[in-house]
């Protein structure tokens, strides 16, 4: 079970990379969800594959008897799980205010650095652009 | 349990819980932010005393025994970074309490803050790899938010950058984490450098150090390492200066100190290898930091590439790898944070009176402002390494510790860059604070960029806080430097460290 799940993991890490290279904005927030999800997998095989064996002590026994599924990377997995969640969650409504506010989704049009410090907005616009965000 | 442990991440939970709670009141945030910050300082200050007397403490979560819990544990190198959270934390909030808009205040800057602070502490405080893992996460979440509240199209650009960099960065470390779990069957730090220790076998040995190397570039993107810093210049100069300068102080720090940890306790099988990599990393970090500086003419970004300069001199406190360069790269890292925390406070006060951070436009600040002046140059020169002040002692001990295990080439380095960064913390001098101003006289807006009455006293008193910290560290240089050197020696031997941890079965 362990190969046919590296060879899914590696195209996932794969297919995420590629993903991240490309220049569109939306493209680059897959690709971050694919690499985070073959992340938790690879933890979940690289602890081992245990089918069908609970590590729960039985009720006449003092101990497990081996073997047994590691119950730990699943506990990884789902703090892992439950925190790309909610990065991607904040990182598509990132993406989504990119847009609104530089009107584009190519990265490659993203300003180099520092070039509208000339143009920066006076305080009074800030405060606007702020507050326009509407209520929470 | 020690409840000294549990503290620093109580303390800031509870107020951004509470300042959540206060939503409607900014006023009852902002007592809330400087009170929390406050009561942060204290109790880290009391944490390391209660290190520094009793030495190594440590306390596991849930009365887990180990290595099965989540342990928290403190030696001296983490209290004393904990305890750089406090001050740094403290300035801050009291700095951001007159130069923060008000738009930002009412979106949740307070809480976030705080959210911040406890993500640094907890990744300070852990000894389990896993759970490191979780305090970067709310730390990296909490900085998100706050590099991109209040939208503007920089933020926006600067922060597109900055999250998606900064979550690769997580995903190589997760990946690392789940590779390192199948190998050696447990994530505590403690455990895992005596598992690890017993590895013998060549082509494992490889497997470990390859595991290092994933780590080393994990870390390296979130400590801004030479060739990872990119996102850094590119995004530490968009959000208000007080958060820039919270972030400057601490978070890539975070990830100096992770790898300052890995690197001692666990990685140290072949110390050959991957601590010459580290070193040349670090002069490659140094000389491209500054060189980037050098080529600024914008206040904040000028600044920006010194912080990834200084990230390759606590690098090379940990490549030389001797109780010695430790020392001085815990010293180096103290003064460093806050010195620079100061200095990005000073640039704020400079965009407040001349409504620009562009150095250029900037001028005469010596004349109208001759004490925002000397609270610039004493960190200013303290960064480059001027004695009596706190980063010539740190520099010295590093090129002591350099001269000592005959590494010439980046004691070279090292003192070259030196003069770099004199050199550009002169610019700014003559540039923003010497020079007269530029004609025509900036514009001060219709009552934008005056100060109130004894507002000035508000943004000044953090400044002198920190700039008071800094030539106290310079002053004190003796007795500090010997407790930078026990915290030095603790991370060479780490025994002390795994028997805190695990206890007699250690």
């Amino acid at each position: 079970m362990e190969f046919p799940l590296a060879v899914v993991i590696g195209a996932l890490y794969a297919a995420g990379v590629y993903m991240m290279l490309r220049r569109t904005l939306v493209k680059l927030l897959i690709g971050l969800v694919l690499l985070s999800n073959a992340a938790n997998l690879l933890i979940f095989t690289g602890a081992g594959l245990t089918r069908g064996r609970s590590p729960v002590i039985p009720a006449v026994a003092s101990a497990v008897t081996p073997p047994v599924a590691d119950p730990l990377p699943q506990a990884l997995i789902l703090t892992a799980i439950v925190i790309g969640f909610a990065v991607t969650a904040f990182a598509l409504v990132l993406g989504y205010r990119v847009y609104k506010t530089l009107g584009m989704v190519d990265l490659d049009e993203l300003q180099e650095n520092g070039a509208h410090d000339d143009s920066a907005p006076k305080p009074e616009a800030q405060a606007a652009a702020v507050t326009s965000r509407g209520q929470p | 349990m020690n409840l000294w442990l549990v503290m620093p991440l109580l303390i800031p939970l509870l107020t951004a819980i509470l300042a959540l709670l206060a939503y409607r009141s900014i006023e009852a945030q902002r007592w809330l932010n400087v009170c929390g910050a406050a009561a942060l300082l204290a109790t880290t200050l009391g944490l390391f005393m209660n290190v520094w007397y009793e030495g190594i403490q440590s306390a596991q979560i849930g009365n887990w025994p180990t290595p099965y819990g989540i342990t928290l544990v403190a030696d001296l190198f983490s209290a004393i970074m904990v305890m750089l959270t406090g001050v740094i934390g403290f300035a801050v909030a009291l700095y951001s309490l007159a130069s923060l808009d008000t738009a930002r205040e009412r979106f949740g800057y307070h809480p976030l803050y705080h959210f911040l602070l406890m993500g640094v502490c907890g990744a300070f405080l852990t000894g389990d790899l896993f759970n490191l893992y979780v305090w970067f996460e709310v730390m990296l979440t909490a900085s998100f938010v706050l590099l991109a509240l209040g939208g503007e199209r920089g933020q926006m650009e600067g922060a597109i950058k900055y999250v998606a960099l900064n979550l690769v960065s997580t995903v190589i470390f997760l990946t690392a984490l789940g590779l390192l779990y199948g190998l050696a069957g447990t994530l505590n730090m403690a455990d895992l450098a005596q598992k690890l220790a017993a590895v013998d076998d060549p082509p494992m040995r490889g497997v470990v150090t390859t595991l290092a190397m994933l780590f080393l570039i994990a870390f390296g993107i979130k400590a801004a390492v030479f060739p990872l810093f990119f996102w850094l210049p590119a995004s530490y100069h968009t959000p208000p200066v007080a958060i820039t300068a919270v972030f400057s102080g601490l978070l890539t720090k975070v990830g100096a100190y992770a790898l300052i940890r890995l690197f001692t306790l666990i990685f140290v099988q072949d110390v050959g290898y991957t601590h010459s990599l580290i070193l040349l990393l670090a002069g490659l970090t140094m000389v491209t930091g500054v060189l980037g500086a050098v080529a600024q003419y914008e206040f904040r970004r000028l600044l920006s590439f010194h912080i990834v300069s200084q990230i390759g001199y606590l690098l090379m406190g940990l490549g030389l790898y001797s109780p010695l360069a430790l020392a001085g790269a815990v010293f180096f890292t103290f003064h460093v944070s806050v010195a620079k925390t100061a200095l990005f406070l000073v640039s704020g006060v400079a965009e407040r009176l001349a409504g620009t951070f562009d150095l250029k436009k900037l001028g005469g600040l010596y004349r109208s402002q001759p004490g925002l002046a000397l609270l610039f140059l004493l960190p200013a020169l303290s960064l480059a390494g001027l004695p009596p002040l706190s980063g010539f002692f740190a520099k010295l001990s590093l090129v002591q510790a350099g001269l000592a295990l005959e590494q010439y080439a980046i004691v070279a380095v090292a003192l070259g860059v030196s003069v770099l960064t004199l050199f550009s913390m002169m610019k700014i001098w003559t540039e923003a604070f010497w020079k007269p101003p530029p004609l025509p006289p900036p514009d001060l807006g219709p009552g934008s960029t005056v100060f109130r009455q004894g507002e000035l006293g508000v943004w000044l008193l953090p400044i002198g806080f920190l700039v008071a910290v800094t030539v106290a560290l310079g002053l004190g240089a003796g007795p500090l430097f010997a407790l930078a050197m026990r915290a030095g020696e603790e991370l060479m031997d780490p025994t002390g460290y795994i028997q805190a941890v695990l206890g007699e079965a250690g």
